[in-house]
């Protein structure tokens, strides 16, 4: 009954100075608006890169050469990051590792992927017909990692035992390209032979077997009328086009069945490699990380960002408070002789102390929903021009109703109890 | 009338520090009683220390020393939140510059001390608007002190005075920002609520001629009591009959 009354009190106080009213809410408006627009930011990229992670693999363990840390060199400052020589061909992985890995952990993997791309990542070959360019990338896969990734394919076949074995000169191509060069039609490309040109001039020619699904990255920002897409070929056979048929492997990825732990299980593969194969080697040796623990750490990573930049802005948010809280105490000194006429009257220290906490909460809490309303639309518009769904936290807008509120008696309370304590008489005398 | 003492002050002393070791004394053992339904005035020109007086009589301030009854309650004795209390339900202020709550209307004065009285809002406002029509304020009861004149304001605050219905209503001054013609109004409503109601009344003033309209006269100078005479008030009809 009297807090209604208070709210009321408020309400028209602040209604008959708006100019003043604003101006006091502008600190938590803005601490309050950049907050919820950081956390809106914040939330829908950890969820976009969540899902590109997810989509990379969760269950995927990464293995590959590492420069080894010297630990007295790490200690003396001399020798940055242990860089010893360069990679030669005797510290690759070999093939009999592999074997040797996956005959030791038979029931943990169920697949060990490879992939090879001629050229380099940055260079763009060309698939030319009927006078136009598609823009590719010849990779190759092992018959495991076409079997995981399980593309789409939309006409003819996909690789079989022999093309990996044999490496022969087959591919799939893009949809894509098959939209780009021939209108589409699949059965004018299958059974044809393309020529791959790169960009310094060499070419490949394979024999296509099948057209695969295109699947935009979910991480690539817009989408390009002529994609760079993947002429896909059986490992051996970019292998045979790299001359490294003989040797060994940088890098794979392991996919661990369901029971699988991987956790622990990439402790157990970098130990396999590091003991049985690279204690003796003076310069590298195996690193293996599992995507979950890469997804907890960027996770891990993103929080920290959007916990620093939060308090930041929340600094406003306590400038604001102190706003706050200076008005009221000009409040409180213009309304003295109302408050000791309220004395009089009979209203008790407390009911004065609430009424004045009440108006310093109904300033924040007016302030913090503005902050609200603008942070939310603030963060869904950054969201948008990067080009992603803005994902807004139900939770950020409560907690910020919750810490307005907060500011407005924490800030409210030390003018309230001035206001509480005042000696009605001389309250009553003051002019 | 009943014959029950309503305020009963014996002996009181005030004394305010003005810096140690001096103490200034403005009340010197004051005593006199005040029986139910009684209208009276004290009176003394500034400096005599009738503001002092009617601040330990509104429960206000507590005297220095001195015994301090008001309906049967100890005030010397009564915590700060008790003496809250007892201003609200035993007292009904009015002032010389009426104290009304800026930006609320006139029924939400009235109903202010009921509300820390702790009724609740229908039965409130229901008193309220009975109050303001004992005082003639009814077609304005919606407006703001600002849209009101003296006069009005001054009937609104006796209104609020009367709300919880208290033992005893304290006017300091209360004509002494207002024309004579309105200061008239104003002192014929105390007379009606004395007379037809059996309110007690304490005024507080300067005037002589003021205090002559009570019943009794107490004349305050220096921080004594000079003298107690009746006034020479002889009733709001026969004066009307004149």
């Amino acid at each position: 009954m009297l807090f209604t009354e208070n709210v009321l009190v408020a309400l028209s106080g602040l209604k008959a100075n708006i100019m003043r009213s604003l101006l006091t809410m502008l600190g938590i408006i803005i601490g309050i608006a950049s907050v919820i627009a950081i956390m809106t930011v914040g939330n829908s990229i950890t969820l976009i890169v969540n899902s590109t992670m997810q989509g990379l693999g969760a269950n995927n363990i990464q293995v590959a050469i590492m420069q080894k840390t010297d630990d007295e060199g790490e200690e003396s400052g001399m020798n940055y990051g242990g860089y010893a020589r360069d990679l030669t061909d005797e510290d690759l992985i070999t093939k009999d590792m592999l074997k040797a890995l996956t005959d030791e952990y038979k029931d943990d993997i169920k697949y060990v992927m490879l992939t090879e791309q001629v050229g380099d990542y940055y260079s763009t070959s060309k698939v030319s017909q009927n006078g136009k360019d598609a823009k590719v990338q010849i990779v190759g896969y092992n018959k495991d990692y076409m079997e995981f990734n399980d593309k789409e394919v939309l006409g003819g076949r996909s690789f079989i035992t022999q093309d990996y074995k044999e490496g022969k000169a087959v591919c799939m191509v893009s949809d894509k390209l098959v939209e780009r060069l021939y209108k589409g039609d699949n059965d004018a490309v299958i059974g044809t032979e393309i020529e791959v040109v790169s960009d310094d001039g060499t070419f490949n020619d394979f024999y296509v077997v099948g057209v695969y699904k295109y699947v935009a990255e979910s991480l690539s920002f817009g989408e390009s009328d002529n994609p760079k897409t993947e002429v896909l070929v059986p490992l051996n056979t970019a292998r045979k086009i790299n001359h490294t048929a003989n040797k060994g492997f940088e890098y794979f990825m392991l996919v661990t069945s369901v029971n699988t732990d991987n956790n622990t299980f990439v402790t157990k593969v970098r130990d396999f490699f590091n003991v049985n194969f690279y204690s003796r080697n003076d310069a590298f040796e195996i690193a293996a990380v599992s995507m979950d623990s890469m997804m907890d750490s960027l996770n891990t990573m993103i929080s920290m960002i959007k916990l620093a930049l939060s308090v930041i802005a929340g600094i406003s948010l306590v400038v604001g408070g102190i706003g706050v809280m200076n008005i009221m105490l000009v409040s409180i000194t213009e309304r003295t002789k109302e408050i000791g006429t309220r004395k009089a009257l009979g209203a008790t220290n407390a009911s004065i102390r609430l009424q004045f906490i009440t108006e310093s909460v109904v300033i924040c809490v007016i302030g913090g929903i503005i902050g609200i309303v603008l942070g939310v639309g603030l963060g869904i518009l950054a969201v948008k021009l990067m080009g992603y769904d803005a994902v807004v936290s139900v939770s950020s807008v409560v907690i910020a109703v919750g810490f307005s509120m907060a500011i407005g008696i924490f800030f409210g309370y030390y003018p309230a109890n001035k206001a509480a304590k005042l000696n009605p008489i001389d309250a009553l005398r003051y002019e | 009338m009943a014959e029950n003492t309503m305020l009963d002050l014996r002996n009181i002393h005030k004394s305010f520090f003005i810096g140690t070791p001096n103490e200034f004394e403005v009340l010197h053992g004051l005593n006199f009683t005040v029986k139910e339904g009684e209208f009276v005035s004290i009176v003394g020109q500034s400096g005599s220390g009738k503001s002092t007086l009617m601040n330990i009589i509104g429960a206000l301030d507590r005297p220095t020393s001195g015994e301090y009854s008001l309906d049967g309650i100890d005030i010397e004795k009564a915590k700060d939140h008790e003496l809250s209390a007892l201003r609200n339900k035993k007292i009904g202020f009015v002032f010389q510059t009426y104290n009304l709550i800026a930006r609320t209307s006139a029924l939400k004065n009235v109903e202010l001390p009921m509300m820390y009285a702790g009724m609740g809002r229908a039965e409130r406002t229901e008193r309220a608007k009975m109050l303001l029509e004992q005082v003639e304020m009814t077609d304005r009861m919606m407006h703001k002190p600002d849209e009101l004149s003296g006069g009005q304001k001054q009937r609104v605050a006796i209104a609020r005075a009367m709300a919880n219905d208290p033992a005893i209503i304290l006017a300091d001054e209360p004509t002494g920002a207002l024309d004579s013609a309105t200061g008239r109004l104003i002192m014929d409503i105390f007379h009606k609520l004395h007379e037809e109601q059996g309110k007690t009344i304490v005024l507080i003033t300067h005037s002589p001629e003021l205090s002559r309209e009570t019943e009794r006269i107490i004349t305050l100078k220096d921080g004594s009591i000079i003298g107690e005479s009746a006034g020479s008030w002889t009733g709001l009809k026969e004066k009307e009959g004149e």
